[in-house]
């Protein structure tokens, strides 16, 4: 299953649909991190609206594409968790630690705004 | 017992009619003559029993008025229970009852009391009556005492199942009372917890809370726990399972107000700190939270 990547500016937003298999997030790992480099990307929006689970290897893939993409020098912001996946995944201690997290695009825009705003 | 059903066994079988024989009456003649006997001394009876309650000094929280009131009621709805051998009009005069008895606090020890009471009078009444005729005294007896434990039971029961009623409703009352989620600024969001967290009202909590951060767009939560004595140490977890799933959705908690136990309580479970944002009291909370989203507040003047 594809998953659509966006590109707004210096910022890329992928949209995650609701059962991405294992092989999907894989290649999502690999992609991303590539249209990163492609574009000069300075964020990506990870963008979660559509899952309504969360299990321990989508939790763990979403904290690697994270760091992958910080070692590339950009920012990664997960948005639109639901309020019962957020609590399920913390109740499993999946808590996504040292990943920043924005309540919805919206709200993720704002972050990487402010934040590009200051590091001028 | 045996001794009667043996003969009425004995005349069905011998000529394939039941003949009326002088001393062997059927059940139901037996309950008609009871139930006309207690209509017949209902003011005696009434007033002997109504007696008998306030000697045991049971219904303390009525008034003579409202006792002999409701005694008429109970004393005819148990006459009608034995006569129809029904018991659905008295379960529902029972729901009635307690319905209104129970917001005056009468308790479920007086209901009990006054019926067995009424049962005890009106059995030493059928005493007084028959006590010339032992074995007629005994088959009334027979008659009279099943219908009359059952309508006892009846009644306990309806009273009871009335006052879980009352309680379950009033439980959800407090849980409703207790976890609004206020939102005082743009962003941000108060919830004064008052009283005992149990697991449950935790769990309550936080659906109200990660919903509340959803409709309100919230960035800051100040829980405020001034109201909360204690928290054992599941519900202590939870509360941090609860900042950090609002982390997730993008939000910053701060609790206020820890009160030395919960805040021994935290320490001992080894609450990461690290994790959970906490300020003295709900003015130093709401103060850091309008700090976190850029406000500043000023006096500008003296207070009228």
């Amino acid at each position: 299953m594809e998953v659509p990547i966006l590109k707004q500016g210096a910022v890329l937003i992928a949209t995650f649909q609701a059962a991405l298999s294992d092989a999907d997030l894989n290649q999502l790992r690999m992609g991303l991190v590539q249209q990163v480099v492609k574009f000069r990307s300075r964020a990506v929006i990870v963008d979660v609206t559509a899952m309504d689970v969360m299990d321990s290897f989508a939790s763990r893939t979403l904290r690697e594409i994270a760091h992958m993409i910080r070692l590339r020098g950009a920012e990664t912001v997960i948005v639109g968790i639901q309020p019962e996946v957020a609590f399920a995944m913390v109740q499993l201690g999946l808590t996504l630690e040292d990943v920043t997290t924005a309540l919805d695009l919206e709200e993720g825009l704002a972050y990487l705004n402010e934040k590009f705003k200051n590091t001028h | 017992m045996a001794k009667r059903n043996e003969m009425v066994k004995e005349t069905v079988g011998s000529n394939n009619q039941v003949t009326e024989l002088p001393h062997s009456e059927a059940p139901s003649e037996l309950l008609r003559e009871l139930v006309s006997h207690l209509r017949q001394n209902r003011t005696q009876l009434r007033e002997e029993w109504v007696g008998s309650i306030s000697q045991t000094r049971l219904l303390t929280a009525m008034t003579k008025e409202e006792i002999f009131a409701e005694a008429t009621s109970v004393y005819d709805s148990y006459v009608e229970a034995l006569e129809t051998e029904t018991f659905e009009a008295l379960q529902a005069y029972a729901r009635n009852l307690s319905e209104r008895i129970i917001p005056r606090g009468v308790e479920t020890h007086e209901v009990v009391g006054i019926v067995l009471l009424l049962r005890d009078v009106l059995a030493r009444s059928l005493f007084a009556k028959y006590q010339t005729d032992f074995k007629k005294l005994n088959r009334i007896l027979d008659a009279y005492e099943p219908a009359a434990n059952r309508i006892a039971n009846t009644v306990a029961v309806g009273f009871v199942q009335e006052r879980e009623r009352v309680i379950r409703q009033q439980q959800e009352a407090i849980r409703e009372l207790s976890t609004p989620v206020l939102q005082v600024r743009e962003r941000l969001l108060i919830l004064p917890i008052i009283g005992v967290i149990d697991p449950q009202r935790a769990r309550q909590l936080t659906e109200q809370l990660l919903r509340g951060i959803r409709t309100n767009r919230a960035k800051v939560i100040v829980i405020d726990i001034t109201g909360v004595a204690a928290m054992d140490v599941t519900v202590a977890n939870h509360l941090v399972q609860t900042v950090e799933a609002s982390r997730l959705l993008g939000a910053t908690v701060i609790v206020t107000g820890l009160s030395p136990e919960i805040a021994q309580t935290l320490v001992t479970i080894g609450v990461d700190l690290g994790k959970m944002n906490t300020v003295g009291d709900l003015q130093g909370g709401i103060e850091q939270a309008e700090r976190l989203l850029g406000y500043k507040v000023e006096r500008l003047a003296e207070p009228r």
